[in-house]
């Protein structure tokens, strides 16, 4: 059993990616029958845009969650990081280090403090975020009405807007940050122990492993990744906004991408490739539906539909497996 | 088997039964004291009444989570599911005042039915009711505002907001009671009922493992899916007296959802089901309210007001999680 789950990488590749080659030739075929294109060089741009977004909160999303936890307040540490690195900035190319360096310090606390809450003071996870959101969200809403600060504008040319071919920057940072996330995961010990901590904590203790700083590393990487997609959101929008975590539902659609992705929500299952391609699923949809003129709260409710549906489909076969 | 195991390591606890109500009500006894420092008037009848009064909707929905709570789940939707039955009563009210009960009953069903659709999908697709919930918030959100254009149309008729603002004038002692504090006392007491009756036995134990109980012959899936019917139904009543006391919006439930797991959780109640008070998590409810008319009392600014509750929310659990898990 703990055998089994010490060896993520010997898994097939999650079903989610059919899913995606199914929705991308229904989708294209759709729009083809509408009188559009869909993969021209603006809606794949800007689908890849909104990928790499949500799909930098939702790799950091995928680690806590493989270790049996959860972060609900990546959405706050998402705006705190934009106003965080566009105030260092504050339009001037030289700062650009020093800010990053900052936004990610600060986001990288954060997730330590979400972490000892989890492990030292045993606070359910769910609990913990949710109370750290909170206390950021007050700071936030106390101090900001609006946009603040300026992101450096060679900032915002290479990672908010450079691409290679039809491919942004931003999307290869995130092909980087995954690579490097698959193979902590993979190939390391940290991530081996990480994946038996969510499988089962108590087994995973008694074979030696320190549960609590393993989670506590996976929370500070979450948070890390969200400063990350702070930062990307902050040069893509040219300024500091505070409330682009909570207007753009990245907390709830990371965790909803993680699971898609097929990595069980009880931890100590699943990847971050499933991630990637839970993440792709979303924004693809989304550019279909934009490519369609569908009504943007139509489309929130297919996208409601889609996420049950999609976990829906993963608990089946579990339970065809388990009963195999 | 090995959650068994782990259940029965012994939680020996000093003082406090897990769960228990006690540490609850000392934070609320701590709160009604500064209060009363700061602001004796509040104490007096007539506006603890009107207190009271305006904190039931959210003390009934933080017991609708306590049944979906305590038999292991979540329900994340019930926010939106206010915001849809608000708009859509104003909408199918339009001024109305014949159309009152109807629609009352319409949407009493409609909280059932998004209830029963949630319980399904979570015990019969296995779909983990955080994904379940989350998925019927945003089809919720999204269908009101397709259906309604994106802002809000028609209107409640003053039979239906009676419920959220009106009261019994004239009552001996305690002056003014509001409707909604003699629907909140009905309430509560047929939750407490319920709780100790067969049902809420048998939802504990669901709760505390689901295993077991399958194998002590409960059906969990029925079991379980009641417990979210119930979340639906507290909702739809929440949704007449908020509709009722503060009128039509989009927002007229944002944040409720969480708002009342807080609440569920500073009543003792723990995530993942088995243990806890329905009294507690009403008292937690309540809690939090007082919190909130405490800090209006100091004039801390509103924006600060989440901070606040964030701190509150870790503190407390913080401690009770340190005591029970101090082998």
């Amino acid at each position: 059993m703990s055998a089994l789950s010490l060896l993520p990488a010997r898994r097939p590749v999650p079903g989610v990616f059919v899913a995606l080659t199914l929705a991308l030739a229904i989708g294209w075929l759709v729009v083809l029958l509408d009188g559009g294109q869909l993969f021209n060089q603006s809606t794949t741009v800007s689908l890849l845009h909104v990928a790499a977004g949500l799909g930098l909160v939702a790799v950091g999303q995928t680690l806590v969650i493989l270790g049996g936890s959860l972060d609900l307040s990546v959405a706050y540490v998402i705006s705190l990081s934009t106003l965080v690195a566009a105030e260092t900035m504050n339009g001037s190319d030289g700062a650009i280090l020093p800010a990053i360096g900052l936004a990610l310090a600060v986001s990288a606390g954060i997730g330590l403090f979400n972490g000892l809450l989890v492990t030292k003071l045993r606070v359910n996870a769910f609990i913990a975020t949710l109370g750290v959101g909170l206390l950021l969200k007050g700071y936030l809403d106390n101090g900001y009405d609006g946009p603040a600060g300026t992101t450096a504008p060679s900032l915002v040319q290479s990672l908010g807007y450079q691409r290679v071919g039809p491919v942004p920057v931003s999307f290869l940072l995130l092909v980087a940050v995954t690579a490097a996330v698959w193979f902590a995961l993979t190939r390391t010990r940290f991530g081996h122990h990480l994946v038996a901590v969510g499988g089962d904590p108590e087994v995973a203790r008694l074979s030696g492993v320190r549960n609590d700083r393993v989670l506590v590393t996976a929370h500070v990487l979450c948070s890390m990744c969200a400063g990350l997609a702070g930062i990307y959101l902050a040069s893509r929008l040219g300024s500091g906004a505070p409330r682009v975590g909570t207007e753009g539902l990245y907390d709830l659609e990371s965790i909803a991408a993680v699971v898609i992705g097929g990595t069980a929500l009880a931890g100590g299952r699943g990847g971050v490739i499933g991630t990637v391609g839970g993440v792709l699923l979303l924004a693809s949809i989304d550019a279909i539906f934009n490519q369609l003129e569908v009504d943007a709260f139509f489309k929130q409710v297919i996208r409601g539909a889609i996420i049950i549906a999609a976990v829906a489909v993963y608990a089946r076969r579990a339970m065809r497996k388990a009963a195999a | 088997m090995q959650t068994v195991q782990r259940r029965t390591l012994p939680l020996r606890l000093p003082r406090v039964r897990p769960g228990g109500v006690l540490p609850i009500l000392a934070i609320l006894a701590v709160l009604v004291v500064l209060v009363g420092i700061r602001q004796p008037d509040f104490l007096a009848p007539p506006s603890l009444m009107s207190f009271l009064g305006r904190s039931a909707p959210i003390i009934l929905l933080a017991a609708g989570q306590y049944f979906v709570i305590v038999s292991g789940e979540f329900d994340l939707s019930v926010g939106s599911l206010v915001t849809a039955q608000v708009v859509v009563a104003a909408r199918l009210i339009d001024g109305d005042p014949t159309r009152t009960w109807p629609v009352v009953l319409l949407l009493l069903a409609f909280g059932a039915l998004v209830g029963l659709v949630n319980g399904l999908i979570t015990t019969r697709l296995r779909v983990p009711s955080f994904i379940t919930t989350l998925g019927m918030f945003l089809i919720l959100v999204g269908a009101v505002y397709l259906w309604s254009d994106g802002a809000p149309k028609g209107g409640l008729s003053e039979e239906f907001r009676r419920f959220g603002r009106r009261a019994f004038e004239d009552v001996p002692v305690l002056g003014r009671v509001p409707y909604a504090l003699l629907v909140l006392v009905v309430l509560a007491v047929a939750a407490v009922l319920l709780m100790r009756s067969d049902f809420g036995r048998t939802l504990v134990a669901v709760g505390d493992n689901p295993r077991t109980a399958e194998l002590s012959g409960v059906r969990v899936w029925r079991t379980r899916t009641f417990a979210f019917i119930l979340s639906g139904l507290a909702a739809a009543v929440a949704a007449i007296l908020l509709g009722g006391y503060s009128g039509v919006s989009f927002q007229a439930g944002a944040g409720l959802e969480f708002g009342a797991i807080t609440a569920v959780v500073l009543g003792g109640v723990a995530l993942g089901g088995g243990r806890g008070a329905v009294v507690g998590a009403m008292l937690g409810a309540l809690t939090l309210e007082l919190l909130f008319a405490l800090m209006n009392f100091y004039g801390v600014s509103g924006a600060l007001r989440s901070t606040v509750q964030g701190a509150i929310i870790l503190l407390a659990v913080a401690v009770s999680a340190s005591r029970s898990s101090s082998r």
